[in-house]
């Protein structure tokens, strides 16, 4: 049975490099094609009309769009090996929430850092901060969110660790200091192939910001 | 079977408990109801939910789960009858994608981009509302929910609209969606506000509206200062 995926990207998103991680931990062969956001292809406006917005995973002609939604497909739809979310659902329901939580403050916090200036960079600074100390709450002990493998909540967050450095530089914080246990945890997670493969290098993450501040006026 | 304790924790207003209860009683599942004064919120809300100190919180058997959508998968899946999400991997994909949309846009562009805002502000966003009110239009196509012939995950998330909307239309002083451009919405928001169980759950109209409209104030007041 022909098995054709593509998935639409664009190679600093966080939110493509979860689905690439979710595809290599199933070990699924996919055509990557970075997008140009100035200048969206047909397919990418054909196959996310709505949002117009990457990612999206075509299976064999079908879209999925929105990237939480496409790592839980990629997890339902290749159910073979290596789950990503727990088979009991109060163990689910937890992933889910913290899925949730890293959607709800890591990004746009995140963003505060190399956006903002003064006051409102201080105040997103310490936010920042707040939510990767629950997180680490969070993970505890454990060697990855998911336990002794990694899970939906490990795919879901590690993205973010290559845009720590350009975090740091933009917003003149260290995080390593105040959340040991979570850059313990993200070195971890780069030792796995699934995930170094799919981010991109750091210092290329922050050339790509220092672009983005320039076109957006700051600094 | 074991006997189960099941406890919803919500306000009476909020349409993200509403979806916990409807998903819960559409199942038959039996449960208790706490209801909280969000002004006031008791300690064992705070303790449930220290993250977000939000409604609604589902207790099952000591154990709660927060955050509405999370809260509706985790029924689904620990009680089987009343299916809410399809089987199929794609189309759970795609009921996920639109219980998002619902949240990510339609909500905020009726209540943050209209509900709460006023003159030219409110003016531009109604354009913008309406694109996305149509997207909806157009995926009830050839269907009676948008779950298909039944009830679905889709139609919980949503629900909210088939009766907030005509609330918040009368506290702002304008129609949003007519049969002219929007037939198929307004026919589901005719058989699911209709629909067994969810008929008999809505919160009191006239309370609903006294609230919304003294929320807009709040809201535009402190805009003002």
């Amino acid at each position: 049975m022909a098995n054709e995926v593509i998935l639409l990207d664009f190679w600093p998103s966080p939110f493509g490099m979860r689905v690439r991680i979710a595809l290599a931990e199933k070990g699924v062969k996919y055509e990557y094609r970075d997008e140009d956001l100035r200048n969206k292809s047909p397919l990418l406006l054909q196959m996310n009309p709505i949002h117009k917005k990457i990612p999206v995973l075509i299976h064999n002609g079908r879209p999925v769009c929105e990237s939480l939604v496409a790592v839980q497909y990629v997890d339902e739809a290749w159910n073979d090996k290596s789950p990503l979310l727990p088979s009991d659902p109060y163990q689910r329901a937890q992933a889910r929430f913290w899925a949730d939580f890293v959607d709800k403050k890591i990004y746009d916090i995140g963003k505060k850092t190399w956006a903002t200036k003064g006051e409102e960079l201080e105040a997103a600074k310490k936010e920042f901060i707040d939510a990767l100390k629950l997180l680490e709450v969070e993970l505890g002990n454990k060697p990855y969110f998911g336990g002794e493998t990694i899970g939906y909540v490990d795919v879901v967050l590690i993205p973010f660790y290559c845009w720590f450095y350009a975090y740091e530089t933009c917003g003149n914080f260290s995080i390593e200091p105040e959340c040991p246990v979570l850059i313990a945890w993200a070195k971890r997670c780069m030792q796995k192939e699934s995930i170094s493969e799919s981010l991109p290098d750091q210092q290329k993450v922050y050339e790509f910001v220092l672009m983005m501040r320039k076109n957006l006026g700051i600094e | 079977m074991a006997e189960e304790e099941v406890k919803v924790f919500r306000s009476w207003s909020s349409a993200f408990g509403l979806r916990v209860i409807w998903a819960l009683k559409l199942k038959g599942v039996e449960f208790d109801t706490v209801y909280e004064d969000l002004s006031n919120k008791s300690p064992l809300l705070l303790q449930y939910n220290p993250v977000h100190k939000k409604v609604p919180v589902l207790l099952h058997n000591g154990k709660p789960i927060c955050e509405s959508l999370v809260i509706l998968e985790y029924v689904d899946e620990t009680w089987k009858q009343f299916p809410l999400l399809p089987q199929d991997p794609h189309e759970r994909a795609k009921a996920r994608f639109w219980a998002k949309f619902g949240d990510d846009k339609v909500l905020q562009s009726i209540v943050f981009g209209i509900l709460f805002k006023e003159g030219k502000e409110q003016e531009e966003e109604i354009p913008r509302a309406m694109e996305i009110l149509q997207h909806l239009e157009e995926e009830l196509k050839g269907k009676k929910f948008f779950g298909g012939e039944k009830i679905g995950l889709v139609d919980l998330a949503l629900g909210w609209l088939a009766y907030y909307l005509g609330i918040i239309e009368e506290v702002i002083g304008l129609k949003l969606i007519g049969q002219e451009k929007f037939p198929l919405l307004l026919q589901w928001i005719q058989e699911f506000s209709t629909a067994p169980i969810i008929q008999e759950n809505w919160p009191p109209r006239d309370k609903l509206i006294a609230k919304f409209a003294a929320s807009r104030e709040a809201v535009l007041a402190r805009g003002l200062k």
